[in-house]
């Protein structure tokens, strides 16, 4: 940890708050105040972010309204922090590491959510595969160990769900869950969900609300990661589930604006590549094994690329899933790492991926032809059925079933569809897994 | 000139950006090294502004913990690099410390305060003087060499030491380390001495241009057919790779890495995944370099600044890099120096100018982005060293334009200053055309190619105009174009899939010499010379085509000059 190497003692001054500018204070900061330090305003919890000669500025994580500005300041010498340790699972915190689920507070091994960043020497080459049971993501972009990437989607896609569905499926050992901006409602699926699922006792839950002030939203990734990191050192396998980074950003431009900071593209902070990638690259496969892997949601204002977050976060991410319409797209995905795990499944893993997806886009075509009015030859209309099965019987979200049963699946639709001599894979792989109808 | 150390106090602390005040009498230097002294840490920073007793400092590691007050020493010194032999085959951060030393020394974070020495100080070296006691030098003038695996690394007259010496002592051929002395050399005016060792500390910023620098003229062969053939790179020139995320950036960058006709190789890692660092630490050391016939790490240099670790050290790594790369110029060899990627540098510069609260110029990047970025490339170029050797040091950077637009200040600020231009583009990386270097948008100022203009006129005549008839058939249908038109929108789709396009991942196809690209050139010419095709309609044609196209790349992928290969070339010909 990045701890100080002085012992800063706790200290309490009656002051006067010098400046209220949103929900920042300033006040005499004496000798001693270090940035990053958790204070006590009156009851109410404060960051130290920034010194100035002499003076103190705090961050109020619930608001400044309703400070006085006379008031008994106490500054407890020491930054944010989590427990790390197996009593965190099965349990509800808020962004502040505070029980939110009326069982008693966790304050075994704390750490500070300030972590240093990993050597790249002390990583390994990722070589495992995570299943999720979903055919979009084991078939067609295999999420690997130590992965991070997220999920580019909009606001009305069933994300949770997909996100859930992957947490209950996942054989990772620990799975911690952070929510940024979520809505109630979101939360307690989430949370009923994976208690039915009979999961929930190897998951620890870090919500912060839409309501809550956008200060806590920037503690949860970094109280996650931590914590993730502790397990991870444990030579645990660990995936960390984010929802949803966007809102993680847009709390970032309410800080970085109200801290008078120059905006960058559409008002985002100049650092918000740099603020992103701090988080994702916390994933990590040890060379002395553990590892955390994180997905997480990122939801695309407008459904558009190029906005700033989506934009930054694939320039960071190791691929994305394309999450339009209620199906995982093929057009759009990708996994960067499924090369160093696909050929260590099945022989005709990765050739049928390829070749469904060939297929796919062929389809894609042949139904703006058909759209246009243009002539459909017997081959075209071959190529529709096949959509439309792949899509009813592979893409669907609701489609559950290991990676195998997704292959052996794959062939009945092209047998289904397609003569033998019309699937152009590799002969060996058709005599091998052409099934009889 | 020596001084007293100066010291100064903490006045503020904001992100990466510390106030120092100083003393009135004390002397500082915009760019000198202090350290913030925090309990037993100390934490480097650099001066980057002046103003009365205050100093601005950039901070090099993460400011958590830091209060107002703390002692700040300062050094005296530019930021620098340790230069000698052990650099080959080492990864290094963007200050210097060796990663791999690091993991072992203090475990799997990287702690604040911790560092090593770049080059490991005991390890001997063989050394052979090849100057004599008595003899005039000057700085960048060689005194002997070290066996560096691969190469005789040159023991040279430091760069900064200016005027002229005398050799006064130097010792007999043996093995020395790092820290031994070599020579003594007398300044001829003023008799002061100086100890020659064979390493030395250069200022990472200043550039080393010792020699007479000459119009690049040789072409730097990639292995990549595209690039090659129509887009060549010059062995001391520089190019920029700009990109979405998606099109194969990183790849490209890997494949040069691995297959450009250079002698060393310099990776900068700047503010990317550490992922792929970590598979080119991995994947290197098993990798054959065809030249040497060694592992592919003995020539490649590694600084690795990834996006986690603290952005001040990722504005200085590029510099760490092209020191690096300058050092090995001076020795007379071919130098590629690879930064991936200059975007997430340039933000580093945001970031810091935002923080000094400087005006804000196009998408808030400073208004001396443009300058940076020249300085930066401006030190690729060809040499005529003193001894009449070239050496050259090639520039190539990868571009992230915010959304993919290439009108964007990184990508405008680096095309103003860099010959050729490889524009990679999300539509042919989404069609999966790789490498994704869009035929038509980028181009090359150097004229270093290594085949004939007039092929390569005919290449991007039918492929300019094989694209306006896919626009043709996208808009009025197939039935609009001609019989003649639709076999040059073929003739180009042909050309396009099997002689522009490269599977890097194919063992053979990953890297073409130049022989066998002319060899490939011969046939795809032969097909777009064709006349009689004779087709009955234009399904005929396009699987004709079709055919071709798939021989083709089954035909790349056969090893050079094989007896298939050579059957398969004849057929091509004979049709």
């Amino acid at each position: 940890m990045q701890e100080s190497a002085i012992v800063q003692p706790v200290r309490t001054i009656q002051t006067r708050i010098d400046a209220v500018n949103g929900d920042i204070i300033t006040v005499k900061a004496n000798a001693g105040v270090a940035v990053g330090d958790m204070a006590n305003v009156g009851g109410a919890k404060a960051i130290v972010v920034k010194l100035d000669r002499g003076e103190a500025f705090l961050q109020m994580l619930d608001g400044a309204r309703g400070v006085f500005t006379e008031n008994e300041i106490t500054f407890s010498g020491r930054s944010q922090r989590v427990a790390c340790s197996e009593a965190v699972l099965g349990r509800v915190f808020n962004g502040m590491g505070e029980p939110i689920d009326n069982g008693p507070a966790v304050t075994e091994n704390e750490q500070s959510i300030i972590t240093p960043s990993i050597n790249p020497a002390s990583r390994k080459v990722p070589d495992n595969m995570v299943r999720t049971g979903i055919p979009m993501i084991d078939v067609f972009n295999s999420l690997v160990e130590s992965q991070k990437i997220p999920i580019f989607t909009t606001s009305q896609e069933p994300y949770n769900k997909l996100m859930v569905r992957i947490a209950l499926n996942t054989d990772a050992d620990v799975v911690i869950l952070g929510g940024i901006g979520m809505r109630f409602e979101d939360y307690d699926f989430y949370k009923t969900s994976l208690e039915e699922g009979g999961v929930f006792s190897k998951c620890a839950f870090y919500m912060h609300q839409a309501q809550d002030s956008p200060l806590i939203a920037l503690q949860v990734p970094d109280a996650c990661l931590t914590v993730s990191e502790y397990f991870a050192r444990q030579g645990k396998r660990v995936l960390v589930i984010l929802d949803d980074m966007t809102k993680f950003a847009d709390a970032m431009k309410e800080v970085a604006n109200a801290m008078d900071r120059i905006p960058a593209n559409r008002s985002y902070p100049g650092d918000l590549y740099t603020q992103l990638a701090k988080r994702y690259e916390k994933a990590v496969a040890f060379t002395d094994g553990g590892s955390v892997t994180i997905m997480g949601v990122t939801t695309m204002p407008s459904n558009d690329v190029t906005h700033p977050v989506p934009d930054n976060t694939g320039y960071i991410t190791e691929g994305q899933f394309y999450l339009n319409r209620s199906v995982i797209q093929l057009a759009g995905s990708l996994s960067r790492l499924k090369q160093q795990v696909n050929k260590k499944t099945r022989s005709d893993h990765a050739p049928i991926a390829d070749y469904c997806a060939g297929l796919y886009a062929d389809c894609a075509e042949v139904r703006e032809l058909k759209s246009m009015g243009f002539k459909i030859e017997e081959f075209q209309e071959k190529l529709l059925t096949f959509g439309e099965k792949f899509e009813a019987r592979i893409m669907d979200l609701s489609v559950a079933m290991p990676l195998e049963n997704a292959l052996d699946e794959i062939w009945k639709i092209l047998a289904e569809t397609f003569t033998r001599e019309e699937v152009t894979l590799k002969g060996q792989l058709v005599d091998k897994y052409w099934p009889a109808v | 000139m020596t001084k007293k150390m100066t010291t100064g106090t903490v006045v503020t602390i904001d992100g990466s950006l510390v106030q120092v005040e100083v003393s009135d009498s004390a002397s500082i230097a915009k760019g000198e090294i202090a350290y913030i002294v925090h309990g037993d840490e100390r934490i480097q920073s650099e001066i980057i502004k002046i103003r009365g007793q205050i100093a601005f400092m950039q901070v090099f590691e993460e400011t958590d913990g830091l209060s107002l007050g703390e002692t700040v020493e300062f050094t005296g010194k530019q930021l620098t690099l340790e230069l000698g032999p052990g650099l080959l085959g080492s990864v290094i951060d963007g200050l210097g410390n060796p990663l791999n030393l690091l993991f072992e020394q203090y475990g799997y974070q990287l702690l604040r305060g911790k560092t090593a020495r770049t080059i490991d100080g005991a390890k001997k070296w063989p050394f052979k003087a090849t100057a004599k006691a008595g003899e005039k030098v000057a700085a960048g003038d060689t005194v002997g060499v070290a066996r560096e695996g691969i190469i005789d690394h040159k023991i040279m007259v430091p760069y900064t030491l200016a005027g002229e010496y005398k050799i006064a002592n130097i010792v007999g051929n043996g093995d020395y380390n790092l820290d031994d002395d070599i020579a003594t050399l007398e300044d001829v005016k003023s008799g002061r001495k100086e100890i020659i060792r064979l390493s030395f500390l250069q200022p990472v910023k200043v550039p080393v241009k010792i020699g007479r620098q000459v119009m690049p003229k040789e072409s730097m062969v990639t292995k990549m057919r595209i690039i090659d053939t129509l887009f060549p790179v010059a062995k001391g020139s520089s190019f920029c790779i700009p990109g979405p995320f998606g099109a194969g950036k990183t790849v490209t960058q890997q494949a040069m890495a691995k297959f450009s006709s250079v002698d060393v190789v310099v990776v900068a890692a700047c503010g990317e995944r550490a992922g792929e660092v970590v598979e080119t630490i991995k994947e290197f050391p098993e990798l054959q370099d065809p030249k040497t016939g060694r592992s592919l790490m003995e020539r490649t240099v590694i600084i690795c600044n990834t996006s986690s670790m603290p952005v001040a050290a990722r504005e200085s790594s590029v510099y760490t890099a092209v020191a690096v790369g300058e050092h090995y110029r001076q020795m007379g060899l071919d130098v590629l120096l690879l930064a991936d990627s200059t975007s997430r540098w340039a933000q580093a510069l945001r970031e810091l100018s935002g923080r000094l609260e400087e005006i804000p110029g196009e998408e808030a990047f400073p208004a001396y982005l443009d300058t940076r970025l020249a300085g930066f490339y401006g030190r690729a170029g060809a040499l005529k060293l003193k001894d009449g050797n070239m050496g050259t040091l090639t520039i190539g950077g990868t571009v992230s334009p915010a959304g993919g637009s290439f009108d964007e200040p990184v990508t405008q600020g680096t095309l103003s200053v860099v010959p050729t231009f490889l524009g990679l583009s999300r539509a042919r990386g989404d069609a999966r055309r790789f490498p994704a270097i869009d035929p038509l948008d980028s181009y090359s100022k150097v004229n270093v190619t290594v085949h004939p203009a007039q092929t390569i006129q005919k290449l991007l005549a039918t492929l300019r105009r094989s694209a306006e008839i896919k626009e043709m058939i996208a808009v009025t249908g197939l039935d609009a174009v001609s019989m003649d038109d639709y076999v040059i929108y073929l003739q180009g789709e042909f050309a396009d899939r099997v002689y522009l396009q490269q599977n890097a991942f194919d063992d053979v196809d990953a890297a073409c010499p130049v022989e066998r690209q002319k060899e490939a050139l011969d046939v795809v010419l032969h097909y777009l010379d064709k006349k009689d095709y004779g087709f009955e309609d234009k399904k005929a044609a396009n699987s004709f085509f079709r055919r071709l196209m798939g021989e083709f790349v089954t035909w790349n992928s056969q090893a050079f000059n094989s007896a298939e290969y050579k059957t398969t070339k004849a057929k091509f010909l004979a049709a």
